[in-house]
């Protein structure tokens, strides 16, 4: 008794906070806010909310957001893990949750102090008292504590092998600080990069420096998922959700997948993909824009190859094409993505998908865009997301 | 002090600022091994760019070099101050002054290093110092007093600049600190952070402990795998026993961690992800060579080291050609 989630569910309404370094607001003031600006996009009451969905990462309790925001009866609550990787794994669990009739408005929400309170980059060097950290013992003596030394590792060997450049990655850097400069809420807003200060910039983790990082950020995204049928009767134009996946694969570690015979592909990415073309019943020339996962630039250029918008190495010569530039073959990150909007943890990138789809963002491409592809975190297990115009 | 007081003694204090303390002057000794491998031996650094001749003769060097950090060891005026006492100079002159108006205590706070050129045995390091900068009057949880720091620059024979280095001191009126006090005698110096050990990698990291790096085998299908797991991803088997690694192996990726600074680690350690001989791939560092000496596909050979007071770690080093 099974049955497709293809076009049963839309994107009706995406809210966002104001993105800082510093809020000086709670984390659940920030869950709030979001929540309810995304009710308010849809044109629904919060009081209507009967299902949330957030990350195992997030510190909001399901039920106290409710609370601030007045939701009444809850019928579905979920989290999801891996940390960004749980990004569209949080709309499969909306998807899921309304096609089966368990609720009818869920909102899936991220909310963060991720400059000004805990924060990302701190890594695992707290007390590490969790048996799912355990992991992170075959790593901390040594001295990889962050995620950009767990990245790093990934990248170097990717980039040996297809002969990627530095400035292969500064591309990707400067292609979404570019699109920043059109995007009031971004971070890079008003901070244009060129790629002689991309090359100048500190080294951090080589072959990763400064401006291959996201940015850590103070903020909220939600994003409001109904059934097809409602988001029509809504007051915006509904972001069809063709196709959504999760995936894991063979020797899959969180952030540390260095045991597979080869470190030079995203497995659990090409299967979430697969999965979402499969579910969409369309394929890579289908997509017309992207919002593909970026806490580093390199992670960019390997999901060109895991989404088969290229063959295996061939991500720098799209790169270097000006693919994911405006006027490119796939516009990528249209709001200056985790590197240039915000880091809300791939969130953002969901609600730019969204904009996308509507014809609404502030980097929109001069054609016409049918679908968008979006992705969950990378070295993590992870998921895929197409969402479609009506 | 009064403020009027104050203003005096610091008119005096602040004509130090840019006052020479020593012009350019050799070390009594020339850059030398013995010295070399004594400093290396109390450090625990066993680098062999310092100490293997044969090692570094086939090093992109061509020579030993003496340890950077060792640059200000050669120009230390030795023995001959504990008998015939320190001879006077600018500095001792402001540090008796700062001492005769009630700033007793004194309290080396940073050196800081800078690196630009190598010394290798046979090179002579000649030193030059200024008093730099000297602090306004700063209340500190010792006590109020003023921060001093000196700069230091070496060179060599060929007067090319080989550091420079900035010491700063603070010189303050000692404070009755029974909170303070208390706290120092339970410094202790950072290391790396423990592994944490469960059920089921405890049992590795303690066969590190006695120098071994254990692989996992299934009892039943003889499949290796690393890191450990209760059960055989091929056979489903929970019985296991372990082989230990020849530690032979190759690097797959590496990455040079430069920022952040870890208290308890070494600056910009090079990890790397090495496929060992016996087929499984492993986490470590590769030390005993330069960041622009590692490469991906280089051999590697490994060892179970003492990296601090608490930890073992298995290092890898570069393999001996031959080997």
């Amino acid at each position: 008794m099974t049955f497709s989630l293809k076009d049963q569910a839309a994107i009706a309404g995406i809210g966002v906070t104001p993105f800082s370094k510093s809020s000086g607001v709670s984390e659940l003031s920030l869950a709030a806010q979001c929540v309810v600006a995304a009710c308010d996009d849809a044109g629904i009451s919060p009081g209507d909310i009967d299902g949330l969905v957030s990350y195992t990462l997030d510190h909001n309790e399901e039920v106290d957001v409710a609370r601030a925001v007045g939701a009444r009866d809850l019928t579905f609550f979920s989290r999801v893990h891996y940390g960004g990787g749980a990004a569209v794994g949080t709309i499969l669990q909306a998807v899921m949750a309304v096609a089966s009739g368990q609720a009818e408005n869920v909102v899936c929400y991220r909310a963060m102090n991720g400059r000004s309170g805990k924060r990302m980059g701190q890594g695992v060097s707290g007390q590490i008292i969790t048996s799912s950290y355990i992991h992170y013992s075959w790593y901390m003596a040594y001295g990889m504590l962050v995620p950009g030394s767990w990245i790093a590792m990934i990248a170097n060997k990717y980039m040996h092998e297809y002969g990627v450049t530095r400035e292969d990655l500064g591309r990707v850097a400067i292609s979404q600080r570019n699109y920043a400069q059109q995007n009031p809420r971004a971070y890079g807003y008003g901070k244009p990069l060129d790629m002689e200060t991309y090359l100048a910039s500190d080294p951090i983790a080589s072959p990763l420096c400064l401006y291959d990082f996201c940015q850590e950020t103070d903020g909220g995204c939600a994003i409001l998922v109904t059934s097809a049928d409602r988001a029509r009767s809504l007051q915006r134009k509904p972001a069809i959700i063709r196709g959504v996946s999760q995936a894991s694969t063979r020797g899959q570690e969180e952030m540390t997948s260095f045991y597979r015979e080869e470190l030079t592909s995203l497995p659990e990415m090409q299967l979430a993909g697969e999965r979402a073309y499969a579910m969409a019943g369309l394929g890579p020339d289908d997509i017309d824009a992207a919002c593909l996962y970026d806490a580093f630039t390199s992670e960019v250029i390997m999901q060109l190859e895991s989404f088969g918008f290229c063959g295996p190495g061939e991500g720098k010569d799209m790169v270097r094409d000006g693919a994911l530039d405006r006027d490119g073959r796939l516009p990528n990150n249209t709001h200056g993505g985790l590197i240039s909007e915000a880091y809300i943890h791939g969130m953002n990138n969901i609600a730019e998908g969204v904009r996308l789809v509507r014809g609404e963002s502030t980097g929109q491409p001069d054609k016409a865009v049918e679908h968008v592809l979006v992705s969950s975190g990378v070295g993590v297990p992870t998921g895929a997301l197409i969402l479609g115009r009506d | 002090m009064t403020p009027e007081e104050q203003k005096a003694f610091e008119d005096k204090l602040y004509a130090y600022v840019g006052v020479e303390v020593c012009s350019r002057k050799p070390a009594k000794d020339a850059v030398n091994e013995t010295m070399i491998r004594h400093w290396t031996e109390v450090m625990g650094d066993n680098n062999p760019a310092y100490t293997d001749a044969q090692w570094a003769a086939q090093s992109r060097r061509g020579k030993t070099i003496a340890p950077p950090a060792m640059m200000y060891v050669w120009n230390q005026e030795g023995y001959s101050v504990a008998s015939t006492g320190r001879a006077s100079d600018p500095q001792t002159d402001m540090v008796e002054m700062l001492t005769e108006h009630g700033f007793t205590g004194v309290l080396g706070t940073n050196v800081k290093q800078e690196y630009f050129k190598e010394a290798s045995p046979g090179d002579t390091v000649y030193v030059e110092m200024v008093i730099d900068n000297i602090s306004e009057r700063k209340a500190t949880a010792r006590g109020a007093g003023y921060f001093f720091e000196t700069l230091a620059t070496f060179s060599d024979q060929n007067g090319d600049k080989l550091g420079t280095q900035r010491f700063r001191v603070l010189k303050f009126i000692p404070q009755e600190q029974p909170a303070a006090a208390a706290a120092d005698d339970k410094l202790e110096v950072p290391t790396r952070i423990p592994s944490p050990r469960g059920h089921d990698n405890g049992w590795w990291w303690n066969a590190v402990d006695e120098g071994k790096v254990l692989i996992q085998r299934c009892t039943d299908c003889q499949t290796l795998r690393h890191p450990p797991r209760p059960m055989c991803g091929e056979c489903q088997s929970m019985a296991w026993d372990s082989i230990e690694s020849t530690l032979d192996g190759e690097v797959m990726s590496f990455t040079c961690l430069r920022h952040p600074k870890i208290p308890g680690y070494p600056a910009d350690p090079i990890c790397a992800v090495i496929k060992l001989a016996e087929g499984t791939n492993i986490v470590s560092n590769v030390v005993g060579c330069d960041f622009e000496d590692v490469h991906i596909g280089m051999k590697v050979t490994g060892k179970v080291e003492q990296v601090d007071e608490k930890t073992m770690l298995p290092q890898f080093y570069p393999a001996q050609a031959g080997a």
